[in-house]
């Protein structure tokens, strides 16, 4: 099985592992990502996430579904966060549980590549001086994807 | 059809969504971001480059020239950047 978010509210990741965990004891290895808000040295006051609802539901739910297929995991779990943060707020988290440990480190890491280039997030950061620009896309977050196309684990 | 807006574009267009009944020559969604571009400067602002402007019929992300002609929702926007 599968779980996945988009929310505006913050997420709290111990009750989300706990939530994969209990009630089942064959789960040997829970590996979690979280990315947070950074302020670039200060010249970013804020930032505003922008989605596509619906379509964002989808692509969270074929993302946590292509990992199952990929990876050995006994559960994956994608929340992603919208609207205005702050920095140092949690953005989004990714977790994998599985019997060991590399396909949870494996599934994380893929969860959140491909939520980088697949999902329909758009950022907009604002300066301390009231300034505002959309964050470019990343040809290494392309790349980031495209490097789980023959790896098997 | 129901035609939606992202980030960006929307902010050049000025609306996030908006219904709109094309001619049937308009049979991609390159075509309709053509159409739209020789209605009003605001489109053509926005579709100054398309090589910029992904899109996605009825929820699914595909290329340019894709056909829309039976598409519900289409939706243009400038490549993604969760996470």
């Amino acid at each position: 099985m599968s779980r996945s978010r988009v929310q505006r509210e913050d997420f709290d990741i111990a009750a989300e592992i706990d939530a994969i965990t209990a009630s089942r004891a064959d789960i040997g290895a829970v590996a979690t990502f979280t990315g947070l808000v950074r302020d670039h040295g200060g010249t970013v006051a804020a930032m505003e996430l922008e989605h596509y609802p619906g379509m964002t539901e989808r692509a969270l739910k074929e993302i946590a579904q292509e990992a199952e297929r990929r990876f050995p995991l006994l559960d994956a779990c994608i929340i992603h966060r919208y609207g205005l943060l702050n920095p140092g707020d949690r953005i989004v988290l990714t977790i994998a549980a599985s019997a060991h440990r590399q396909a949870a480190f494996d599934g994380a890491a893929f969860l959140m590549d491909y939520l980088k280039t697949k999902a329909p997030f758009w950022k907009r950061e604002t300066t301390p001086e009231g300034g505002a620009e959309w964050v470019d896309a990343r040809d290494s977050d392309d790349a980031a994807t495209a490097k789980w196309s023959n790896y098997n684990g | 059809m129901t035609v939606l807006y992202f980030a960006w574009l929307r902010e050049r267009i000025g609306l996030g969504r908006e219904e709109l009944d094309p001619p049937a020559h308009v049979a991609t969604a390159a075509d309709l971001a053509a159409w739209l571009s020789q209605k009003e400067p605001r489109y053509a602002a926005a579709f100054e480059d398309m090589a910029s402007i992904r899109v996605a019929v009825d929820q699914e992300q595909v290329e340019l020239d894709a056909p829309i002609t039976s598409a519900r929702e289409v939706a243009f926007f400038p490549p993604v950047t969760g996470g």
